[in-house]
């Protein structure tokens, strides 16, 4: 009921200020849209501050365990802040938050965005925090900017992700803490010498970290294979769609249209200003792979994985006056989001699905309002799965309790410049791209409305509508 | 009756759920209608190989019925005469259920042991066609593949399993009294080797998918599916269709080999095994562990060994042979007929007959965290009902909630349960010591002190807090309902509900009625306690209701047969070589000795001196002492932690010198101790059921055995009586009515079983 009120609200005729505003906007952007009508010309709301996204950048990804491999989680992102500041030339204190996405946690850098922060160059005065929220996490600080600036908070706020695969905390097992733990309390010789006397060999065992749910105990890439096996995906089918990904993102790189990646001199190796991971590779060779986790008839492998990806990504968010007022050119407007959640085990990898329609809904568009859809890509198998089940309305009607499907995103708009499976996806970062993506897309293709969706451990999703700032 | 403990073979039948040879009655009269279409079996090609797909549209489980082993049969030659095929796939289109056993009702048709051969032969040849099938047959199973099922499956080249917690396998013959009849007890030595194969058949257990995998009874796993375009269960078993017959296909054309690699384990396992000497020590072993264990009184185990012997060292020809003529012979054993007896009965006590109650219970309350109170909200919790436990105590409740969370985290540690699940259940529990929440609480079951006046404090208490649709039970095991009912201001919503100590362990729940018990109360009851997993009898009120009321004469019994000088390891040693699981002396330790004194005393007064026997003023003596049993450390043994050994409680004897009585050389010899407490024991059971107090014969039995222990071997009360005769009791009870008195007077509904020998308590 809430929501319908809400959606009568925003269709009623606007005060007059915001209805001029309005008809100045539609107008200047009408150049786009004769194409096709939308159901709104605008998301603008009353009472609610545009906020826009005036830059996004990222490092180049790379596989982890290659040219980064020697840095640190906050040497990563502060290159992205330093490519953001180099890029936007805003004056650093003019920035008045840093919130950064994060999943692995380095130890020594539990609030890696302070670390990146300072070490960047930003004035000590700008408080910076990190949040985490597994794949969506850059998301998560994103959005968090937004509420930040919509509140009236701040005008200014860098909002970025990072994560470094190439090194991840291996801890000691958890008896050999304990003993190490005892020592530092042990007063006597005699007592250390008894704790050191009680190491067992089995004490020496490390704990990895590993991607898998604490709730159900299966690791990511089991589900998406149970997830793809459940919606009936074939092998062929998944490694067609990696296939697809990386072959448009080798366009795209070599069309120069990754413009947010910023080079990046790695201290003491040559500059990188590519991301790695682009492999076009061919059916028969993909199809020779050994199934990577349910064995041996398992679909989901290497090739039409993501793979495990080092790389940070930073946004320049802020309100539209303050932006207009410094001088900025925004490149699109940040509008609605949710935040879904589901069963963590079966339909871990479901967020988009569910996550898509709601956000629609809240901004009032249908699926044929969106001219780009940018979903992350964890496994093709995943992607798969949630295009056929926004496609059946025995899914949307058995467990979304919606009358009829979602509707299936039309692959012309879909993740055209490339995706996670083959530009990397770095969790803690991917979000950002995904945004900064979908801004540079409908500027070069000209659309009004993009679409971000992501999937998340927990069995968490994500999306947000992003409209294109007049240009 | 707080603590009564089974042990043995009674527990492995108790705690394994099994779902062998349901609804079967029905079925028999089918055949007729049946023989002429092919019903249960059909078949599909999918390119070069064939799906045959079982389906009993009769009944909820597949059973290897007369009517599925004849379309089997018809499908599979048209499959081997067809040049298209290659391979085959044998499937189930049952969600959770492959093939859950032979159908009993063939069996049970049989008049002589030869009849049942003849149909274990069949399902032998039957099977060895399988076995040596030309075109490799895939078993993809989903949902139980027990006894017979089992069989077909290892008959088969390979076997795919999904990871459900449905699937399971396993040969629970042995459970009935009856043996792997159809190549078991020699397929699967060559599979397992002897020890697992021992392993498998002699404790009936059922294994799951993973386990299966890592002994070898299956090849290849397959997870269960989420939601997608279908419901989870169908696509599971489509997807296991799909990977089956991937895996046909690659045995087909020899990219999947079937001789694995033998890791150096096996094949030390395999040298060492070759020498006679070896497995003549593990068949002694065995038989030696079985003997043990069952006292002798089970025949079935022995079969067992003496099949997989005659296989092994005799070769297949005699071994099939052996397996098929000790089927036969089991099959018509008395033993045999009371396990199929009990199982039956414990499917029947699975069931709501009061109907589906008005108002689902979503919160329990429970009073009195003690050993019950924490034992029932543990099998509550993990229900996913609300449960609150109430104490008046801050200690006592820590301990209740303790108690709930160490048998949570047991089943952890035997990987049974996941610490995320143990902590999603905990979560349902709240511990607390006020009537907080009380509101809205559904259910109340109290667990307090079995003190009438404290009951009634609590009953008065409580009502004035909860809502007026709830529900009060009481878990008391001796104090007659209507009494704790009296100061109740709505005693329709009163009902007994009497669980046995360890609650967890302890299947049975038995639930007591007074005529103003409404019929939605007990229904609610009822499936309260299906909920919580037990089996469940409905008695009507009385002092003792009916497992206490069978139970106290024979303790007291037991009593004077310790005061006649009979050591309490030897009174054990009788009672348990009778078949009970648990000796009459450990019994009173377990119950409580205190308890043992208040019941015998409470009862005494209500039944007179057909209760007496032993003198309650020696349980008074002990209980001064502070001999309460088990719980206290000492009763008529001692127990100290950690020690299994147990010595006889010294002092206790002390006391026992002090009533000392004569025994009487008549009626004192070992076989005359054992009926002087069965026949107490049986005589009260009649009783019960003669007075209305049991509904009938079977719940009777179910309680008996699954409540006290009675030996699952005599199948329950009744069916001794139906198997051991009436008339031969009687005699014997008169023989000792002589010297006692009353107290072994037969009842009358015996003495008209015994005069009229064509009166049977089961059909």
């Amino acid at each position: 009921m809430a929501s319908m009120l809400m959606t009568s609200l925003r269709s009623s005729p606007l005060t007059s200020v915001q209805a001029v505003q309005f008809a100045a906007r539609s107008l200047s952007t009408s150049v786009h849209l004769q194409a096709q009508a939308k159901s709104k010309k605008s998301l603008a709301k009353p009472g609610v501050k545009n906020i826009v996204l005036v830059e996004g950048v990222r490092t180049p990804f790379l596989l982890s365990g290659t040219t980064y491999s020697d840095l640190m989680p906050h040497d990563l992102a502060r290159a992205a802040l330093q490519g953001l500041l180099k890029r936007t030339g805003i004056p650093k204190d003019a920035v008045d938050y840093i919130v950064y996405g994060a999943v692995i946690q380095e130890v020594k850098t539990s609030n890696v965005a302070r670390e990146a922060a300072l070490g960047a160059g930003f004035s000590d005065k700008t408080p910076a925090h990190t949040v985490t929220m597994a794949c969506i996490s850059s998301n998560q600080a994103m959005t968090t900017a937004v509420g930040l600036i919509a509140a009236g908070q701040c005008d200014a706020v860098v909002a970025g992700g990072v994560e470094f695969m190439s090194d991840v905390p291996i801890r000691h097992s958890r008896k050999m803490r304990k003993t190490m733990l005892s020592l530092n309390k042990a007063k006597t010789l005699g007592a250390r010498l008894s704790l050191l006397g009680s190491i067992r060999l089995a004490h020496l065992a490390p704990e990895l970290p590993a991607v898998a749910e604490l709730s159900t105990a299966e690791t990511m890439g089991h589900s998406a294979d149970r997830l793809a096996a459940a919606f009936g995906v074939s092998r062929l089918e998944q490694d067609e769609f990696a296939l697809r990904s990386h072959t448009l993102a080798k366009k795209a790189q070599d069309g120069g249209l990754l413009s947010d990646v910023v080079g990046f001199e790695v201290p003491g190796k040559d500059i990188v200003s590519k991301d790695n991971g682009i492999r076009p590779s061919t059916m028969e060779q993909m199809a020779k792979l050994k199934p990577a986790f349910v064995k041996p008839h398992g679909t989901v492998t290497a090739a039409n994985s993501s793979f495990l990806t080092d790389g940070a990504s930073a946004v320049l968010i802020m309100s539209e006056e303050k932006a207009l007022a410094m001088g900025y050119k925004p490149k699109a407007y940040l509008r609605d989001f949710v935040y879904v959640s589901q069963d963590p085990k079966d339909q871990l990898l479901l967020g988009p699905t569910y996550a898509t329609p709601k956000v629609l809904e809240k901004s009032g568009l249908t699926m044929d309002d969106i001219d780009v859809f940018e979903f992350h890509e964890a496994f093709a198998g995943q992607i798969m799965a949630n295009l056929k089940a926004m496609g059946s309305d025995w899914f949307a009607q058995t467990y979304m309790g919606r009358k009829t499907k979602v509707g299936v995103p039309p692959m012309e708009k879909f993740n055209t410049w490339g995706g996670s499976l083959s530009l990397g996806h770095p969790f803690g970062a991917t979000g950002c791209r995904l945004v900064t993506t979908v801004a540079h897309r409908l500027q070069k293709e000209g659309g009004q409305y993009g679409l971000v969706a992501a999937c998340a451990a927990g069995g968490q999703g994500h999306a947000m509508v992003i409209e294109a700032y007049p240009q | 009756m707080a603590g009564v403990r089974a042990l043995g073979s009674l527990s492995r039948l108790t705690t394994r759920r099994y779902t062998l040879f349901p609804g079967v009655t029905r079925r028999t009269f089918k055949f007729a209608a049946c023989m002429m279409a092919r019903t249960h079996v059909s078949y599909e090609v999918k390119g070069d190989v064939a799906v045959v797909r079982m389906n009993d549209p009769t009944a909820k489980v597949n059973t290897l019925s007369v009517q599925m082993q004849k379309d089997m049969t018809e499908v599979m030659d048209e499959v081997w005469g067809n040049s298209a095929v290659q391979s085959v796939v044998l499937i189930s289109s049952k969600p959770g259920c492959f093939i859950a056993g032979a159908d009993i009702s063939m069996i049970k048709a049989c008049k002589t042991a030869e009849e049942v051969t003849g149909l274990s032969q069949e399902g032998q040849r039957m099977f060895e066609k399988i076995e040596k099938s030309p075109k490799p047959i895939v078993a993809a199973i989903n949902g139980s593949c027990l006894g017979g099922g089992l069989e077909f499956a290892i008959a088969c080249q390979y076997r795919i399993a999904t990871k459900s917690k449905k699937t399971v396998l396993g040969c629970p013959e042995v459970m009935l009294g009856l043996l792997p009849g159809a190549g078991g007890t020699q397929r699967l030595p060559k599979m397992l080797g002897l020890p697992s194969a021992f392993d498998v058949m002699l404790t009936g257990r059922s294994i799951r998918a993973d386990k299966a995998k890592k002994m070898g009874l299956v090849h290849q796993l397959v997870d269960t599916l989420g939601p997608g375009l279908k419901s989870p269960e169908e696509r599971t078993i489509e997807y296991l269709e799909e990977v089956a017959v991937e895996a046909a296909r690659g045995l087909a054309q020899k990219k999947i080999t079937l001789t694995k690699e033998k890791g150096w384990m096996q094949k030390i396992q395999d040298y060492v095994m070759s020498y006679p000497f070896v497995r003549q020590q593990i068949y002694n072993t065995v038989e030696k562990k079985v003997m043990k264990q069952t006292k002798g009184l089970y025949p079935a185990p022995l079969k067992i060994i003496e099949s997989v012997k005659a296989g092994v060292e005799q070769g297949p020809t005699t071994g099939y042979l052996v397996e098929s003529q000790q089927f036969g012979k089991l099959a018509m054993t008395n033993e045999s007929k009371a396990l199929i007896g009990l199982y039956h009965g414990q499917v029947a006590c699975k069931k709501n007959r009061f109907g589906t109650p008005e108002k689902e219970v979503k919160t329990l309350a429970i009073l009195g965290a003690g050993l019950m109170g924490a034992g029932i909200a543990q099998v509550t919790v993990d229900k996913g009902i609300h449960t609150i436990l109430k104490d008046t105590t801050v200690d006592g409740l820590s301990r209740g909630e303790q108690q709930v969370f160490k048998g949570l985290n047991d089943k952890t540690k035997k990987k049974s349960l996941t610490s995320f699940e143990r902590d999603t259940f905990l979560s349902n529990l709240t511990g607390q010591l006020d009537y907080n929440g009380f509101n809205k609480a559904d259910m109340i079951i109290e667990a307090v002190f079995e003190d009438l006046s404290i009951k009634h404090k609590v009953l008065k208490e409580v009502e004035a807090v909860i809502p007026p649709h709830c529900i009060f039970a009481t878990n008391t095991s001796a104090l007659p309902i209507k009494d704790i009912a009296a100061v109740s201001k709505r005693p329709d919503k009163v009902v007994g509900m009497h669980y046995f100590s360890p609650v967890d362990k302890m299947q049975l729940l038995e639930i007591i009625t007074t005529d103003k018990t409404s019929k939605d109360t007990t229904a609610s009851a009822v499936a309260v306690g299906l909920k919580q997993g037990k089996v469940i009898i409905v008695v009507g009120d009385g002092p003792g209701f009916y497992t206490t009321r069978c139970l106290a004469p024979m303790l007291a019994e037991a009593v004077r047969i310790l005061q006649e000088g009979t050591d309490p390891k030897k009174l054990d040693s009788l009672t348990t070589g009778f078949g009970f699981p648990v000796g009459a002396a450990t019994l009173a330790d377990e119950v409580g000795i205190d308890v043992a004194a208040h019941v015998a005393e409470d009862l005494g007064k209500a039944f007179g001196s057909r209760f007496g026997g032993g003198n309650v003023e020696f349980l008074k003596s002990m209980v001064e002492k502070g001999f309460k049993g088990r719980k206290s450390g000492k009763g008529c043994y001692v127990y100290q932690p950690g020690l299994k050994r147990r010595d006889v409680n010294t002092e206790a004897l002390e006391i026992l010198e002090a009533y000392k009585l004569t025994p009487n050389a008549a009626i004192s010899s070992d076989s005359d101790i054992q009926y002087r407490l069965v026949s107490r024991f049986v005589n009260e059971a009649v009783l019960c059921l003669q007075e209305g107090i049991l509904a009938n014969p079977v719940e009777g039995d179910i309680g008996a055995v699954f409540g006290l222990g009675f030996p699952p071997c005599l199948g329950g009360p009744f069916r001794f009586v139906d198997s051991f005769g009436a008339d031969k009791l009687v005699e014997k009870m008169r023989r000792f009515e002589e010297v006692f008195g009353n107290q072994f007077t037969p009842c009358q509904l015996l003495l008209d079983h015994a005069r009229d020998p064509s009166k049977k308590f089961h059909k």
